[in-house]
């Protein structure tokens, strides 16, 4: 099952290799994660999107716990919480597909944030069916390339 | 008229620091060490720590000068397990640091505090490649609980105090100091913190928890008055946590059979009736029986590691209820399901259970164990002359009597001391349990007699073993710290010897330490007597490095050179040639379960 963990951790370097290397070391599966500062600047939040079963979890929370420079660990599944994750691509673009290419980024709540001869970059910030679905639409025109920022999240309250 | 002046030491003794007395960082260091309470340290200096030792040898804490950095690092480790402070060790950067990392994985997989200081290339070039360089936090950061880079002077007495409380409280654990050679030389001004706050770390929370009003106490006191055959699995955790008393207690109020893992020896006394001894890989037979039919199990600071288990599947199949105690929460439900978890400390988590349990009688159970113990017993009996290790331990147990400590090196003695050795006292046993670290013996009992200088500490190690960290026998010599080791040569690697020949054919590969180049690669007649003579003479050895030694060939000898031994003064080194190919019995090969368990060749 998929997870949404999110770790409050000391904005201190190391801490990021020190998590990444639990993970790897445990052989525990990581799909994403992000990390970047809080209004906190002495503490950093991450959000880690793991799959396993809930026994691999229970280890995945308890060991993260177990770090010192970890301040607290949610798993967020289980809670209300909202998700986004931000997602870069550059599509391929001539005069007669530029237009389609911009309808459908309108659809999806997707900006354009750069345009150039043969190409057209688009950014969408949302869950992550709408980013499929954003793809999808977009990928018989061509992707050149993409990038996505690992999901974000937080509790509800 | 003259005035007579005693001209001022060049190097004049340090005084504690004062509050807001302006220092380098390698004084606060050292400064800090003192406020911790550290009255001892091990190390060897080099040129990224030289600020740190100008201020160490001034100090009132006594400096063990190992041989190598591991020695140092194993040292005190063994100083650590016999006090439940932490051990200090003090190097410099690259290999030195490098050299430190065994002693500190071993430590790590056995929960022994340490505190490691090694010496760092400048700030400014970290990073370079510089000379005598290694990425110390990195290579440390899996194998210690803790680590800091001090990038700032500032930091060093912080950072100090934070390592000791992080390293002994919780799961104990080593904590590794980087301390770059400009952070050593920058000046600040001493303060000491008064008291440590690291929000992530709060380990006190959990014990505060603990009371018999604690409903998971409350579950686990019901289960164990309800259970017809329980039996408690007690680890090292048990040790840590000085709770055996409360084990004991525990054990005798309700008649319930205890059985420990390799690091909880000593735990509970092997001379009470309801003694299991050890279990597992090469547990005793009734203490296996035990768990395979037990209805409740209660595990107290131990982990479920395979070398308990065996496969999981075929293990405690009749156990309807685990109790397991911990204080921690990652070891809970890691390899076993667990029904009652309870995150604390042992010993709290005991005495809130001793509040709630009644004496119980369990007469059955109690005879069914009794009978296990008594048609299989350990005690091997050998109709030959010859010098089994068996006999050599039991004949240093009887000698070094209930006070001595025990240390051994990994590998068939250290099973055998496991058996024969009777455990009688918590802190008296120091064994590599997790990482099985060879070459940890002798400078681990190195660190125990300096921490207890006045009991007897005897190392039991084997002819591989000994070899890994020979350079030792001069710390021990130089610095008078009397030791006696016995070495049970076998002339080979004898545990891995054990499964070449159970379970590889007698395809004796490289584990026969006779075996010279002219030797054919795949030795024809294993022990025929016909092979080279065995190097190096270690008694010769040891009297090279400053030791009293011999070498006992006979039977008729054993008792009297143990004799001699204990009544020689200062380190004593004494070699059994004992015979070749005993095996370690019983044996669940790796990955069984029960009902595999080998008692001996014949068997096989
Ligand atoms: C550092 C290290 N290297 C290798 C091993 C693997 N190993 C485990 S026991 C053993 C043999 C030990 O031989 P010896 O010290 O002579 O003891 P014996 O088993 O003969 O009593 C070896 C090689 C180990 N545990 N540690
Ligand atoms: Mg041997």
């Amino acid at each position: 099952m998929r997870h949404v963990i999110s770790a409050q951790v000391e904005n201190r370097f190391g801490v990021l290799a020190h998590i990444a290397g639990l993970f790897a070391a445990r052989g525990y599966n990581i799909e994403s994660l992000a990390v970047g500062p809080t209004h906190d600047p002495s503490i950093s939040r991450m959000t880690i999107v793991v799959t396993g079963s809930d026994r691999v979890l229970e280890q995945v929370n308890k060991q993260l716990n177990k770090l010192i420079d970890v301040i607290r660990v949610q798993d967020l599944t289980a809670e209300e919480h909202v998700e986004r994750e931000l997602v870069l691509l550059r599509v391929k673009s001539n005069p007669k597909t530029r237009g389609e290419i911009a309808q459908i980024a309108e659809l999806f709540d997707a900006r354009i944030v750069d345009v150039r001869p043969g190409a057209i970059t688009l950014m969408i910030a949302d869950t992550q069916d709408r980013i499929t679905a954003l793809t999808e639409m977009v990928r018989p025109y061509g992707i050149h390339e993409l990038v996505r920022s690992g999901s974000l999240a937080l509790a509800r309250t | 008229m003259t005035t007579e002046t005693t001209p001022k030491p060049q190097h004049p003794p340090l005084e504690p620091a004062t509050e807001g007395q302006v220092l380098s960082g390698a004084e606060i260091l050292v400064q800090s060490l003192m406020r911790a309470g550290v009255d001892v340290a091990f190390g060897y200096p080099g040129g990224a720590i030289m600020d740190t030792f100008h201020f160490l040898n001034r100090s009132p804490i006594e400096f063990i000068l190992s041989r190598h950095e591991q020695g140092a690092t194993h040292m005190a480790d063994g100083y650590a397990r016999v006090t439940g402070k932490a051990g200090v060790v003090i190097v410099t950067s690259g290999p030195g640091a490098t050299n430190t990392i065994t002693g500190i994985a071993t430590a790590n997989m056995d929960s022994v505090p340490l505190v490691v200081i090694t010496g760092q290339v400048p700030t400014t070039m970290v990073g370079n490649d510089a000379f005598q360089e290694a990425d110390v936090v990195g290579i440390t950061r899996p194998i210690s609980k803790h680590n800091y880079l001090i990038n700032d002077v500032r930091d060093v007495a912080r950072v100090v105090r934070e390592a000791f409380h992080i390293a002994t409280t919780g799961r104990p654990g080593p904590v590794v100091i980087d301390f770059p050679k400009d952070v050593q030389q920058a000046q600040t001004a001493f303060h000491w913190p008064e008291s440590v706050d690291i929000r992530g770390y709060r380990p006190d929370r959990l014990e505060k928890k603990i009371s018999p009003s604690h409903p998971m106490v409350q579950k686990a006191a019901k289960a164990i008055m309800r259970a017809k055959r329980p039996v408690l699995y007690v680890g090292g955790g048990a040790v840590i946590a000085g709770a055996s008393e409360e084990v004991t207690a525990l054990a005798r109020r309700c008649q319930i059979p205890v059985t420990t893992t390799l690091t909880g020896l000593g735990a509970f006394p092997e001379d009470d009736p309801l003694s299991l001894q050890m279990l597992g890989m090469h547990g005793t037979e009734y203490a296996n029986y035990a768990v395979d039919q037990c209805d409740t199990i209660i595990a107290v600071g131990a982990r479920f590691d395979d070398r308990v288990t065996g496969k999981i599947a075929e293990f405690m199949p009749q156990c309807e209820c685990v109790i397991h105690i911990d204080i921690d929460p990652s070891s809970i439900s890691k390899n076993i399901q667990v029904d009652i978890p309870i995150t604390g400390d042992a010993k709290a988590c005991l005495a809130a259970l001793l509040e709630l349990v009644e004496p119980t009688e369990r007469s059955e159970w109690a005879e069914q164990v009794l009978a296990w113990k008594k048609h299989h017993p350990l005690r091997e009996e050998f109709g030959d002359d010859e010098i089994h290790p068996q006999r050599v331990i039991s004949a240093i147990d009887e000698i070094a009597g209930p006070d001595k400590i025990t240390v051994t090196d990994v590998g068939q003695h250290q099973m055998w001391a496991c058996h024969f050795i009777t455990h009688l006292r918590p802190r008296s046993w120091l064994s590599s349990g997790g990482l099985g670290t060879m070459g940890y013996g002798l400078p681990a009992a190195i660190g125990a007699k300096v921490a207890a200088p006045d009991r007897a500490v005897w190392c039991i190690s084997g002819d591989g073993g000994i070899q890994m960290n020979m350079q030792e026998m001069t710390t021990a010599a130089l610095n008078e710290i009397a030791v006696k080791v016995a070495v049970l040569n076998n002339q080979y690697l004898g545990m891995v010897r054990q499964w070449q020949q159970l379970f590889y054919g007698r395809n004796y590969s490289y584990t026969c330490l006779r075996r010279r180049s002219i030797c054919e690669k795949v030795c024809r007649d294993p022990g025929s007597g016909k092979c080279q003579a065995y190097l190096p003479n270690i008694v010769a050895m040891a009297e090279a490095c400053g030791w009293q030694a011999q070498r006992v060939e006979r039977r008729a000898g054993i008792r009297d050179a143990i004799q001699w031994a204990e009544e020689t003064p200062g380190p004593v080194l004494l070699e059994f040639s004992v015979h070749r190919e005993d095996n370690v019995w019983p044996m669940i090969p790796a990955g069984q379960g029960v009902k595999k368990m080998m008692r001996g060749m014949e068997l096989i």
